[in-house]
């Protein structure tokens, strides 16, 4: 049995909305960078050039990369053998997002109650989803999530006759829906099959996967590929001013579901896909 | 023809006239913010007779609310926030002489038609490209609503913040044009 104490959850978790608001991981700059030598659009290169000056003015000066630093959704896997000591883990875990977004200087875009909507002025509270592993390792996953994108995103309840073609259809439909709006070129996290809450979750976590790594399943991967290809077709282009360059990657996680379901969720994300992850 | 031009704000009759779909424009002057908040409480104070905080003729109202400013900076990030959600308000705004708006996506076909009897435009700044616009941005002050934080009205003193014209006066809408021009099968 291996010790943690909740604290040290704390002071990660507010390193990370840190780090993830102000600095891209490598494989989001490399994307980056070779969609701004690729695009054929003039008006798309130079947008694409602009989101590299951002992203260099972000860290130098610590402005953070989007002014919507989003809702901080954690994706938290605990090692079966780990004993968490030293108070609440989900306060813990809110007091990092709390110390984050207070003393980051992160925009806070959290309000108590969908209706009455007022803020709460700290971010809080996050969005966690908890995992339980086997061995000793807590690792935490932190994925900043701007709105622009996340309400463009979309379920598709699809018979299990609608197929695979059904599913590119969906993912298609809800792209070229997102348009400007989802501030393009986007990242497309998509789950395919569990139930209804099962694949919007897992094109939430599909986000997290590195946009240069395709799926192990060869099946999945040709998808990825495809839908990659399509969608770069469509001539959105980079704000959504026309060009070549729609989407940088397309990850699609599965799981299965129901002989009556084929459930299908499409999760967009901008292209500041921010996320920070730490295995204590 | 897509040009670059220079232009001053607050807006006026002609020079809005003269802005054309798919123009790169480097904005100079006073603008003021505001997003869905805001506007749900100047669309409540219009019903209800009232006057709004600041006066609409020929202002340009950018759809942003800026993360927290460092110390000795005038602002944080400062990037452009979806337009649709303001759709519901901005015909109301547009006829009490609102003439320009600046934000990211597509708009509904009561706003252009708003736009056109107006002679307004509709700018979209680049989304997500919040810490490079921020520096183009000389001051900011709160000047209503301060209770809700980032939502509040700022007024911005700007300096060649650049902007791509979308919807122009006449209606031309660059979203629907440009994408045809990339638009491919798939081989």
């Amino acid at each position: 049995m291996r010790t943690v104490n909740v604290a040290d959850i704390t002071r990660n978790i507010k390193e990370m909305c840190i780090e993830a608001n102000h600095f891209l991981t490598e494989d989001m700059k490399a994307a980056l960078e070779k969609a701004a030598k690729e695009e054929k659009a003039p008006l798309g290169r130079q947008i694409l050039e602009q989101l590299q000056d951002n992203l260099r003015i972000a860290g130098e000066d610590m402005i953070p990369i989007c002014q919507d630093t989003g809702m901080a959704v954690i994706f938290l896997e605990i090692g079966q053998d780990v004993h968490l000591e030293g108070g609440s883990l989900e306060e813990a875990i809110h007091e990092g997002v709390r110390q984050g977004y207070v003393d980051g200087y992160l925009r806070k875009s959290v309000v108590r109650d969908p209706l009455d909507r007022v803020n709460t002025q700290d971010n809080t509270p996050a969005i966690i989803h908890y995992e339980i592993r086997t061995g000793s390792e807590v690792k935490i996953t932190l994925a900043p999530k701007g709105f622009g994108s996340e309400n463009m995103s979309r379920v598709f309840m699809l018979k299990p006759a609608d197929g695979v073609e059904g599913v590119k259809s969906a993912v298609l439909t809800a792209v070229k829906d997102a348009g400007p709006n989802a501030c393009p070129p986007m990242v497309v996290g998509v789950g395919i099959g569990g139930t209804f809450e099962k694949c919007a979750l897992m094109a939430k976590h599909a986000l997290t996967r590195p946009v240069n790594e395709r799926s192990q399943i060869p099946y999945v991967r040709d998808l990825e590929e495809e839908l990659l290809r399509k969608i770069n077709c469509s001539g959105i282009g980079p704000g959504g001013l026309g060009g070549t360059t729609t989407a940088l990657a397309v990850n699609i996680e599965t799981y299965p579901t129901h002989i009556a379901g084929l459930p299908v969720a499409v999760n967009i994300c901008c292209h500041v896909n921010r996320h920070a992850v730490r295995i204590l | 023809m897509e040009m670059n031009k220079y232009v001053n704000v607050p807006l006026d009759d002609e020079a809005a006239k003269e802005l054309r779909a798919g123009d790169y424009v480097f904005l100079t002057g006073t603008i003021y913010t505001a997003r869905d908040a805001a506007h749900k409480r100047m669309y409540e104070a219009l019903s209800e007779g009232s006057n709004l905080p600041v006066s609409m003729e020929n202002n340009v109202i950018y759809y942003m609310g800026p993360s927290p400013a460092r110390e000795g900076r005038p602002i944080g990030s400062a990037g452009p926030t979806t337009a649709s959600r303001m759709d519901k308000y901005a015909p109301s705004l547009l006829d009490l002489g609102l003439k320009g708006m600046i934000g990211k996506g597509k708009r509904s076909q009561e706003v252009k038609d708003a736009i056109v009897r107006n002679g307004a435009v509709y700018f979209a700044a680049v989304g997500g490209a919040g810490a490079l616009l921020s520096k183009s941005i000389l001051s900011s002050e709160v000047v209503a609503y301060d209770d809700l934080g980032t939502e509040a009205i700022r007024r911005l003193e700007v300096k060649n913040f650049p902007v791509i014209v979308v919807i122009d006066s006449e209606g031309n809408d660059l979203y629907m044009t440009a994408i045809e021009a990339y638009r491919e099968e798939e081989a």
